[in-house]
């Protein structure tokens, strides 16, 4: 017998009527709906019609007894509708639309007269593009991305996903393109354009496809002066100490390159459509929990408000009123913390995530956490050092605004994961020192980092503990994921790969050339004989210099 | 808090085992396979495995097999997924894995996926992800993984994701935490957990703890001790445990102890099990309780096991 959808979606009302905790209702109705949606069946065309009776239909049962969890998710689902945006955009890029860069090559100048926003340090022959969309997507290539400029033959050009273990899907993307030819004129300028979205292909998990022609261009320039070597990196010890650590002060001839970055919301068509409703439904119901958590303090009012004000945020524009409700958002969730302790690291990450999204929101609030590295306060010519430390942070997030950093520390936090960091692929040197990572696996990211030549682990808990919360979420033997190399036997599995199987993974086909790790349970002589054996490009391991 | 009353839960298994026309084993006896799989893990977790003859299991788990190469419940019951599991898991702990044919257990289980990936538990054609997640807990076990078309096992899997981010048994099945284990943990070890939205999947499961400390199977449910390990380990897959507190979940399993004559319970003060028994000492091992072997939460036995399997020298 085959009941029609519409009858099935009836009785999901009369259950919930009878009873509104009845999460079996909720998830059927949920279901209908969303596929009456999707197949566009009369009386369900569009959403703006159907979500604001379903708003109100879940508000009485969260209305009358707000601990009842039976409508929380189809909540959430309701804000999912309201706010998504089906087709993949573009969110950012590095290089940024409109920038002018200066690529460094190993010999690195010292008195550079440019901001050290155009200037980038690279110890290969090849420079990344990275793409940085909304939302996973696959069938990222050269037929679907076209890169036109003299560096490059657009063919050629291999895109991979920076996703762990071999999904073909991902939010981050990138290619590399080739660095100037060295015997060129050091002024010469080589133009790079790109464009998407002309032919088909770049398609998100969910089938939608790219559909936003869109074009950008910047331009690069080399020098390589054969001046005496410098603090290139690589060539001298990192010290995080403050000391190496001097405050940036802002030029305004500086504001253009990182401004560019806040002008890269790129005007996606589709986000401008059926604006109208999406904003008016969200601020509506601002409203409503608002006057309901002015009748109860309940925890689901306060998490619920924090998502609503985050999400009309986030549908704002233009990019300076952004971010204008952080405050009271990061209050909430201090609130939530005191009000449900049980939960409290649920509420720390949202409270870190939001809290960067602050940071990063307007390009003078990063500057001021922007300080030259260089051992000798004259020398102007080295990277420029993102500083994110000591901000109780417990989790990462605002990787598109952060495409551009080289050099970032993070130490003196409480971060556990480092997820979606495998998207700053300029990074060179990284301090992730007293925080409290677990095991090696907690750092696959890094392993997507070829740029990396200094890192820091030194003060976390890898070794302390039995159970490894990010064993299946990197690739390994345990995931069915590994290439041929191990399954084949092509490795050979002595007792020392057998015992540090995750440092081994983590850590082989890395170029580090400083590594420092001491204060982490798992570090021993053998352990240390061990990494000077999977690290052969290593000059130093915890200050110490090796031969 | 109270304390883990670690010997009083080995004699508890041990009698179990051996009263053989007891209440509780006669109840059970069409899935004994199942129990040895619990009461011995549990052992080995205790580090006492040593407690049971080897020989006399491993031969009585031999007289399960049937000639379709899977195993029953017990001697002359019918074969299933659910107890070739078992017995994969059992020959694991005594790293005795080598006695099976590999290859004519595995040609059972492959032989149970259907068309759309699925699998079925038996030859009668029941379709479930609790299937799934055995099937390939179980060839990933005996690496025999190329038998059956991963991509198309995650596939099906993925169809039964649902709006709150949690699966459920099949395709539109409501959100349950024992399906929830059995997807993650099938997409773990298949390597596809990016197919999770673990922040969605992570807040739905860490509103299971209510406020006695304790974890429930959905929403608005009573907790129960099995969720400790389900929820749990679900969790820890994604890297989200710390969205609960571990504190109070170890103090709910614990007051699940019969203190008196060893065994746990799902909820305090109830009549105790070897289902929860082993559920209750194998979610404080993922708690890092002290004094417990480490277990890994998608293939469910002790990590030296697991690493025993994928590490040892070809």
């Amino acid at each position: 017998m085959n009941r029609s959808e519409e009858d099935e979606l009836k009785y999901t009302e009369d259950m919930i009527c009878n009873n509104f905790s009845n999460y079996s209702a909720w998830h059927n109705r949920s279901l209908l709906l969303s596929n009456l949606l999707k197949r566009k069946v009369e009386g369900f065309v569009s959403k703006e019609k159907v979500l604001p009776d379903e708003y109100e239909f879940v508000h009485q049962a969260i209305f009358t007894d707000p601990d009842d969890q039976s409508g929380w998710f189809y909540h959430l689902w309701l804000l999912d509708q309201t706010v998504r945006v089906d087709s993949p955009q573009l969110v950012s890029s590095w290089p940024t639309p409109g920038s002018d860069l200066i690529l460094l090559g190993d010999r690195c100048l010292d008195g550079c007269a440019s901001s050290p926003f155009t200037r980038f340090y690279l110890d290969s022959r090849t420079f990344p593009l990275v793409l940085y969309f909304n939302q996973s997507v696959e069938g990222v290539n050269s037929s679907t991305i076209t890169v036109d400029s003299e560096l490059n033959t657009n063919k050629d050009l291999v895109w991979k996903p920076l996703s762990s273990c071999n999904s073909k899907a991902a939010q981050v993307w990138v290619t590399q393109l080739n660095l100037p030819d060295g015997n060129t004129h050091s002024s010469k300028v080589f133009p790079v354009e790109v464009s998407l979205g002309h032919s088909q292909g770049i398609i998100s998990s969910s089938g939608f496809h790219y559909s936003n022609p869109f074009c950008f261009a910047f331009r690069v320039s080399l020098q390589l002066v054969e001046t005496q070597p410098v603090e290139g990196l690589g060539k001298e010890i990192i010290s995080w100490r403050d000391e190496s650590f001097h405050n940036y002060n802002a030029h305004s001839q500086d504001s253009s390159p990182i401004s560019s970055l806040y002008q890269l919301s790129i005007k996606n068509d589709n986000e401008l459509t059926d604006f109208e409703w999406r904003a008016a439904t969200i601020a509506k119901e601002i409203d409503h929990f608002r006057e309901l958590l002015s009748l109860i303090n309940c925890k689901i009012g306060k998490l619920t408000l924090a998502r609503l004000l985050m999400a009309h945020d986030a549908m704002t524009c233009p990019p300076a009123n952004k971010f204008s409700h952080s405050e009271e958002v990061l209050e909430l969730y201090n609130d939530l913390m005191r009000l449900d302790p049980m939960h409290v690291q649920y509420y720390k990450d949202q409270h870190s995530l939001v809290l960067l999204q602050q940071v990063t929101s307007s390009w003078e609030s990063l500057l001021s956490r922007c300080f030259h590295y260089s051992n000798s306060p004259s020398n102007r010519g080295s990277p420029m050092c993102l500083q994110l430390k000591n901000l109780s942070l417990s989790r990462l997030g605002s990787f598109d605004k952060l495409l551009w950093v080289q050099m970032l520390d993070l130490s003196h936090n409480e971060l556990r994961s480092i997820e979606g960091l495998e998207a700053l692929q300029l990074l060179s040197c990284l301090n992730l020192s007293n925080n409290i990572l677990g095991s090696f696996t907690a750092l696959e990211p890094i392993r997507q980092l070829k740029s990396l030549r200094a890192l820091n682990i030194s003060y976390n808990e890898i070794g302390a503990h039995s159970i490894d919360t990010t064993k299946y979420l990197c690739s390994s033997p345990l995931s069915h994921s590994v290439g041929s190399e191990w399954n084949h036997g092509q490795t050979v599995i002595d007792d020392d790969i057998k015992s540090y199987w995750e440092a081994y993974f983590i850590l082989k086909g890395l170029n580090l050339t400083q590594f420092d790790i001491v204060g982490n349970a798992i570090v021993n002589e053998k352990f240390k004989s061990f990494l000077i054996k999977v690290l052969p490009g290593l000059k130093w391991l915890d200050g110490e210099q090796l031969h | 808090m109270g304390e883990l009353a670690a010997d009083k839960h080995v004699k508890y298994i041990i009698s179990v085992e051996k009263k053989k026309d007891s209440f509780e084993s006669v109840v059970m006896e069409h899935l004994r396979l199942n129990g040895a799989y619990w009461g011995l893990t549990t052992l080995d977790i205790l580090g006492k495995l040593d407690a049971v003859d080897e020989e006399d299991v491993i031969s009585w788990i031999l007289k399960c097999q049937d000639e379709s190469g899977g195993f029953a419940g017990n001697i002359g019951h019918d074969p299933h997924v659910l107890y070739t599991l078992s017995a994969v898991q059992v020959l694991a702990l005594f790293d005795k894995l080598d006695i099976l044919d590999a290859d004519k257990v595995s040609n059972y289980v492959a032989g149970l996926q259907n068309g759309d990936g699925s699998f079925s538990g038996d030859i009668w054609g029941e379709v479930d992800t609790r299937f799934s997640y055995i099937a390939i807990c179980c060839l990933s076990i005996l690496q025999r993984l190329d038998k059956i078309n991963v991509d198309k096992a995650v596939e099906y899997i993925v169809s039964c994701k649902n709006l709150d981010g949690g699966f459920g048994c099949t395709p539109g099945g409501e959100s349950h935490s024992g399906q929830i284990f059995c997807c993650v943990g099938a997409l773990a070890i298949a390597g596809a957990l990016h197919h999770v939205d673990k922040d969605l999947l992570g807040w739905w499961l860490c509103e299971r703890q209510v406020k006695s400390g304790g974890l429930n199977g959905r929403p608005e449910k009573l907790p129960d001790v099995c969720y400790s390990w389900w929820v749990l380990s679900s969790l820890i897959m994604i890297d989200r445990v710390h969205w609960i507190n571990k504190d109070k979940l170890v103090k709910f399993i614990l007051d699940c102890q019969d203190m008196e004559n060893g065994g746990i319970s799902d909820r305090p003060d109830d009549a105790v099990d070897v289902f929860h028994t082993y559920f209750g000492v194998a979610g404080l091992s993922l708690l890092e309780y002290p004094g417990l072997k480490p277990i890994d939460p998608a293939y469910a036995l002790p990590v030296d096991v697991v690493n025993r399997i994928f590490f040892s020298k070809k």
